[in-house]
Order: structure tokens, then sequence, then C-alpha cells
């Protein structure tokens, strides 16, 4: 607003300040922070003093030929895997329910509200609930199983490395579908009503309706909601922490839980743990970049829309 | 016609059983849960599926609260944790938002992208070294690592402007200059009060987010008295109360108490919250 004589830019920069500086002191500069104590030998309980590597990558090179950091891995990726498929066929299945009009589902509200319900629910109270339910050899699970005669006798679901990682898979399935669903659903409610009504007019059954409209116009909505579920899913360690603590034989040990066992307990590997870590962020920091590019293409127009509102308005400071 | 009548109904009946069973299947295992919880553990052991309480429920509660576990003190220290980091979040992402919207400065773009860059970088990466500074200054089993943070939530930040961006019209703040209205008032007393829908879909989501929040916690908290929830729950799978069966239900049930009294009361703003969020993303 040069024409009044003042200027409101800086205001712009003072209401930035608290978020810029604290960024700086609480993320990046422990970002900073781990990236450096990786290339360092810092073990040890209490140790802060450190010294460079004269090898700065032999944490790296150490941490790659680690047999149970590449286990971990591996079991984020099964464990994931195994949650992801039964949730969005499952999460795609209820929206295209409840946003047929034909097949219009009364308590639609009270249905949705119950399955989100997991999804709030303390992850570390849920994780120690299950490993009293899957319990052996009394639990509820078992009880029921028997009662039913489903099995013969108890089964120890948290000796077995495949149910025990199948619980894992199966809690995280079960704390989200419910979220994904009400992201689909939102995203169809965004499609041009229009566009069912030609269909429904055409004779299209409400299967065509679904592969041939409503999904590849949810394309966006689904890959946000896959690469979301990714980003989560590598910080996955709440459940298989306080289910098994890892076990049986490191079969639910997540790569989260690697580096958290790494650092804060044994031997106290700091530096270990941070290369770690730089690891999994470079995958994330892969997944990101994938997202950001997926959300600008949106908000760009969204933005430039705004822009002209704006500049219509005569648009002020 | 008649035929496609039939098979709706079908569709209808085969869509109505599995909502139910979904239903169930969301309810049940916290059923068990507090029905176990007022039961003792000769009962639980004898079946551990109840459809109604028990009466063992004081008896429960002392054996629970006679060892380490505290709910008391996990309350307090959760409560204090998870409303000073909504209180910060919710501000101070409102503030900077504005700032985004309402002011036109040369970094602004360039700061937008940034926070659009680093929405997703999860805490827990940084945990190391987040660890390590704050065991340097001291600041190992206190509250405040925990809270100060949220002040700068890019997340936050981002749904806020796309929120004052849809919202907030640039006559107004200019009026209240013509009032003679310094920027901070227009901003705490005319732009605050047209944000509040934001803020309180915002703010539910970020109490549960800290309520819940257990990885940060546990490896800054080591004493006892200064436990959050999560960490507090934890000590449930230990030796301790290994065959009180009974009173780790009813620790479990306390833990998640207050999360089920918020989600009954607000759920329908906090469904339309999670379909918001998805759609300004």
């Amino acid at each position: 607003m040069k024409k009044s004589g003042v200027s409101y830019a800086k205001y712009g920069y003072i209401f930035s300040i608290p978020f810029v500086v604290t960024f700086i002191i609480f993320s990046l500069y422990p970002t900073l922070y781990t990236v450096v104590i990786g290339f360092t030998d810092l073990r040890g309980l209490g140790k802060t003093a450190f010294k460079i590597l004269s090898d700065p990558f032999e944490n790296y090179k150490i941490i790659f030929a680690n047999k149970t950091f590449r286990t971990s891995l591996k079991n984020t990726a099964i464990i994931w895997t195994m949650n992801f498929i039964p949730q969005i066929t499952l999460a795609l299945l209820l929206t295209a329910w409840f946003t047929t009009r034909r097949f219009y589902v009364k308590a639609q509200g009270a249905f949705k509200v119950l399955i989100y319900m997991p999804n709030i629910i303390t992850a570390a109270t849920i994780a120690i609930l299950f490993n009293s339910l899957f319990g052996y050899p009394k639990g509820p699970v078992n009880d029921i199983l028997v009662r039913f005669g489903w099995v013969a006798k108890p089964q120890n679901f948290h000796l077995q490395k495949w149910t025990a990682k199948g619980v894992v898979a199966f809690i995280q399935f079960w704390m989200w579908y419910g979220n994904s669903m009400i992201v689909l659903i939102a995203g169809v409610l965004g499609i041009d009503v229009t566009l069912f009504e030609a269909a429904e007019i055409d004779g299209a059954n409400a299967t065509q309706i679904f592969f041939r409209i409503t999904l590849p116009r949810l394309k966006t909505i689904v890959l946000y909601v896959l690469i979301t579920s990714m980003i989560g899913g590598l910080q996955m360690f709440d459940i298989p922490k306080l289910y098994l603590n890892g076990g049986p034989d490191n079969a639910t040990l997540t790569s989260s839980a690697f580096i958290y066992n790494q650092a804060f307990s044994g031997s106290y590997l700091y530096n270990r743990a941070s290369a770690a870590s730089m690891l999994v962020f470079l995958i994330i920091v892969v997944l990101s970049v994938a997202l950001f590019l997926l959300m600008r293409d949106r908000d760009e127009v969204k933005l430039r829309r705004q822009e002209r509102a704006l500049k219509r308005r005569g648009g002020v400071a | 016609m008649k035929s496609l009548k039939a098979s709706t109904i079908t569709m209808k009946t085969i869509i109505y059983i599995v909502c139910i069973f979904l239903s169930i299947l969301s309810i049940f295992p916290f059923w068990v849960m507090i029905m176990n919880a007022t039961r003792n553990t000769y009962q639980i052991q004898q079946s551990s599926v109840a459809l109604l309480p028990g009466k063992s429920l004081m008896n429960n509660w002392k054996i629970l609260t006679g060892k380490s576990f505290n709910p008391w003190v996990g309350f307090f220290n959760s409560m204090i944790v998870s409303t000073g980091t909504t209180i910060c979040a919710v501000y101070f992402s409102s503030l900077t938002a504005y700032a985004l919207v309402a002011y036109r400065w040369k970094l602004r773009d360039a700061f937008f992208s940034f926070i659009m860059a680093v929405l997703m970088i999860p805490a827990q990466i940084s945990g190391i070294g987040f660890y390590q500074f704050m065991y340097r200054i001291g600041w190992t089993n206190s509250l405040l690592p925990l809270i100060l943070p949220a002040i700068a939530a890019p997340a936050m930040v981002f749904f806020m402007r796309q929120y004052l961006m849809a919202t907030l019209s640039l006559d107004i703040v200019a009026s209240a200059r013509i009032d003679g209205s310094g920027e901070f008032r227009t901003f705490n007393q005319i732009i605050l009060p047209i944000m509040k829908p934001a803020m309180a879909t915002q703010a539910i989501f970020t109490f549960v987010g800290s309520w819940n929040n257990l990885f940060i916690p546990l490896i800054l908290l080591t004493r006892q008295e200064k436990y959050t929830m999560p960490i507090m729950v934890s000590l449930l799978r230990g030796d301790i109360y290994k065959t009180e069966y009974g009173s780790v239900y009813l620790g479990l049930t306390l833990t998640v108490l207050p999360l089920f009294v918020i989600y009954f009361i607000l759920s329908k703003y906090i469904i339309a919250g999670v379909a918001l969020g998805a759609l300004k993303e």
C-alpha cells in the first residue's frame, strides 16, 4: 500500500517469527544434530561428547550390514502391506455403498461414528489391550475360537511369527480403514453430481458408475491416502513396541522400534540409531516429494483462482 | 423393474449386515475391556468374554493404584501437555497463516513452499538429536519440550491458510486499520473470532494427537512423576500386574476414558474434520 505511505509487509515477517524460531530450535537443529551424530562415535547413556569418526560412514556401513535392521525394514514393509491392501479395499467398498443413492444407507452417520472410533483411541492402550485379547491359554479371542469350535485347542498367537505380524497388521487396519473411508467419501462428495445423474439416465448400474466415474475421479485422493499411509507406516512404533516388544524373534520389530532399541536400550548406540534414522528419513523424503508434487498441482489451481479474486477485490496490503 | 428392486434389497441387506458387523468389531474390544475392568481374576480366567459387568471394580482399583500405576499423575501430566500443545499450535498456526494470507512480503511464497515441503516430516526422525539436545540443556523430565515445539506446526498452518483464503475478506482488515486498530490487535480481536470454526476442528485433533503421543515422551521422560498417560499405560504390560487381569483392564479403561467422552460429544465435528482435512489438502 505505497499509496497511503504505510507498508504493512513487515508484519508478514513479524507474525512469522514465532513459527520460524520454534522450527529452527525444535525441528531443524535436532535434525541437523541427528545427521551429525550419525557420523560420530556418540554412544553410552548420559554421554554428550563426541568426535567425528575417521571413517565418517562407518555407522552407515554397520547399519547396512546389520541383519536386524534389514529384518526391521522388511517387517515394516510386510506389515504395512498386510494392513493397507484390506484397508483401502474395504474403505473403497464402504465408500461405494455409502455414496450410491440407490442403496441409501440409513443410520449412515452412526456407522461412520463407530467405524472411525478406533482411530482416535490411544495406540499404546490398544496395543496392550490386544495383547490381553489374544492372550494364551485364556483370552477372549481364544475363548471365542474354542467355543465356536473353529480351533480344537487355544492357540498361542504371541509365539508364532505370522500370527504376531498378522495381529499387528490387523490392529493397524482396524484403526485406519475408517479414516480412509471418510477421506474417500469426502472425495466422492466433491465430484460433480451431474456426472452421476447423466450416467444413471444412460442406464449405467452402480458397479459401472463406481468403476467408470467415481474411481477415476478419486485417483488423486487414493494416491494421497496411499502416500500418507506409507509415511505413517514407516513410523509404526506404538503398536509393535507395546504389543509384543518386537517379538517373537524380531517378527514384529519395525524400523522405528529398531531405532528406539538401538538408542535407548542395551549400549545406547546413539550414532547407529541416527544413521538408521537418516536412512528411513531418505525414504520419507522421496515419498514426501511425491506428495508435494501431487498437492501442489491441486493447490496451484486454487491459488491462482483466489489470487484473481483478491485482485478483483482491490487487494489490501 | 421387479428383479432390479429385488437385487437392490439383497444388496441393502448385505450392506447392513457388513456395517453392523464392522460396528461390533469397533466396539467389541472396548466392551470386553470395560466389562473385565469390573471382574476379578478368577472370573476372567473362567471366561474372558462377558457381556455384563461384575462387582470387582473397587477391588481392581485398589490393586491397580496399590502398585506403580498412578492414573492421576498420568492424567494430570497428559492434561498439561495436551492443553499446552493445543493452545500453542492453534494460536501460532493461525498467526502464521494470517501472515501468509493478509500480507504481501517478499519471502512469502518461498516460506509457504517451505511449509509445504516439511509438511510430512515426522518428529520421530530427529528423535535422537532432539533427545541429545534436551539432555544437554537439562530439559529431559520436563514437559516443556513436549509443548513448545507445537508453536511450529506446518500441517496446521497449511490448513489454517486454506481456511483463511476462503473466508477472510481483506476489506475487514482495511476498515480495522482506518478505525486505528493496530495489526496485532486486529488479528486478536477480529481475525481470531472469524477463524473459530477452523480452530475448533484443529484443536480437537491436536489435543487427541498429543494425548496419544508415545515416542517423544517415552524417550524424554524417565521419572515416573512426569509420565504421560501412554507411558503410564506401558507399565501395565510389566510383570507387576501379571495375573491381575481385572486391574490391567481397568488401567487401560482409565487411559482412554477421556477420549471416549470427547469422542461421543464431538464425533460429528471430528468426522466432519477428517473429511475437511482431506479436502483442503
